[in-house]
């Protein structure tokens, strides 16, 4: 049988939707798992981004250590805040959010530090001060990129969230650490599954979130950029 | 930290060390060699990109765990399924990369060759790739990092990797092994990165050293 028969078998079995450890359940404690270290990150890496990317200073700090930063393996970091931690927040929180926060700096900063010089001094010129430089006209201009690390991001941990499950949390990780653990492979394609279409739903929410949120000049400009 | 542990696991640490390391490197070699292709073609052909980026996105979203398990009925627990799920892992950031840098040649360099007399072909191979080539290994350096760090989830299905040293110092309670998993595997990661740098500076002589040009595609790899 192929993966997607076994998958199928076991996400269709109406025992796996009731009940405690459910697969509703589960995928409600999974978007719980990638919520919060996202929100996390968010809060420290978009400002961090953007004030690096305004003053250019701490830039080649981004450039240099946010690709050695992905080096960090998640699984190394959470079991070995479980051996000292044991099973507290902390434990599955902080791998989430050190696996979280490169995407979102990076693109946050050369969104930033991608601005157009002739647009920062238009917007000096018309008498902003530095705080509305940045408010009204870096940062709309760097909301694409922005949106993209938040996006990248977002995939990284709702996948990544299911190693929770290793340290004994839910999350559709359970279905799949449980059933390598006994040798059933439907719960662990079935939860793979799962969680693919958790993964490409994430993406469809940012596709539909970029379309409400870019303004509508930028988004013409990037139309113009492409066909050019 | 016990210190002690080392000498007595040696041959141990190496073997899984160099297991890391061929599960962390054959994926990015191979993610380059299908990259090129594509990229060169979705450079040329306007209406070849949309699709290949959209797969590549859409790819992208796919957890290398899930993937590893979707393998699993067709290659079994091996080396081969985590290979290949990395593959298509640091295939996705290395092809944006390839067609964002032939992208990037300047239309009056290329009008030079075509006046210089060089065919399609030549003028690929002579001009645009080696101009292309630091934000081609911007792609790559994402791509072999990534993957070095993901092949220690290959342990969860069983493949053998530096993530057994994670596993083991859980169930044990014994944190020197996981010290030295996560020390060993960002070494590997970092060693990797270093030598593309390097390859990048010796194939771009012509490029001042402190050189940042590949930075900003970095991010459209990041995003991809």
């Amino acid at each position: 049988m192929s993966f997607f028969s076994w998958a199928w078998d076991w996400v269709t079995e109406s025992a796996n939707w009731h009940g405690s450890g459910s697969i509703p359940q589960q995928t409600l404690a999974h978007l719980g798992y990638s919520f919060l270290p996202l929100l996390i990150a968010a809060l420290i890496a978009i400002p961090a981004g953007i004030a690096i990317g305004h003053t250019g200073r701490g830039a080649l700090f981004v450039v240099n250590v946010a690709n050695s930063w992905r080096a960090i393996p998640t699984l190394g970091l959470l079991t070995l805040l479980a051996v000292f931690l044991g099973f507290s927040v902390l434990t599955w929180l902080l791998p989430l959010v050190v696996l979280a926060i490169p995407p979102i700096l990076v693109n946050a900063y050369e969104g930033v530090a991608g601005v157009e010089p002739d647009v920062k001094d238009a917007a000096k010129g018309m008498g902003m001060t530095p705080w509305q430089q940045v408010t009204r006209v870096e940062a709309p201009i760097a909301l694409p990129l922005i949106l993209v690390g938040l996006r990248t991001s977002a995939i990284f941990v709702v996948a990544t969230a299911t190693i929770a499950a290793y340290i004994g949390l839910g999350g559709l990780g359970r279905f799949i650490i449980d059933g390598l653990a006994s040798n059933q492979y439907g719960p662990v394609a079935g939860g793979s599954l799962l969680v693919v279409v958790l993964a490409v739903l994430v993406l469809a929410l940012f596709a539909g979130l970029s379309r409400l949120l870019v303004p509508a000049g930028l988004r013409a400009q990037a139309k113009l950029g492409r066909t050019e | 930290m016990m210190w002690s542990w080392i000498p007595g696991n040696w041959s141990l640490i190496w073997q899984l060390t160099w297991e890391n390391a061929k599960l962390g490197v054959l994926p990015a070699l191979f993610g380059l060699v299908i990259s090129l292709p594509l990229g060169i073609m979705a450079a040329r052909w306007r209406w070849f990109s949309p699709p290949v980026l959209t797969v590549v996105t859409v790819l992208y979203a796919i957890p290398s765990l899930a993937l590893f398990i979707a393998l699993i009925p067709a290659f079994g627990l091996t080396d081969t399924t985590v290979v290949i799920a990395l593959t298509v892992f640091a295939l996705c950031v290395i092809l944006p990369n390839v067609v964002a840098g032939l992208r990037a040649v300047p239309d009056p360099v290329r009008q030079a060759a075509t006046a210089m007399g060089y065919g399609p072909l030549r003028r690929l191979v002579t001009v645009e790739l080696p101009l292309a080539v630091p934000v081609i290994i911007a792609g790559l350096r994402v791509g072999v990092v990534s993957s070095i760090s993901l092949a220690s989830l290959g342990q969860l299905i069983g493949v053998s990797s530096l993530g057994y040293l994670f596993i083991d110092g859980l169930q044990r309670d014994f944190p020197t092994e996981i010290y030295i998993g996560l020390v060993l595997i960002i070494v590997l990661a970092l060693v990797c990165d270093l030598i593309l740098v390097g390859i990048r500076r010796a194939l771009t002589p012509w490029q001042p050293r402190r050189e940042r040009r590949g930075r900003a595609v970095l991010v459209r790899s990041v995003a991809a």
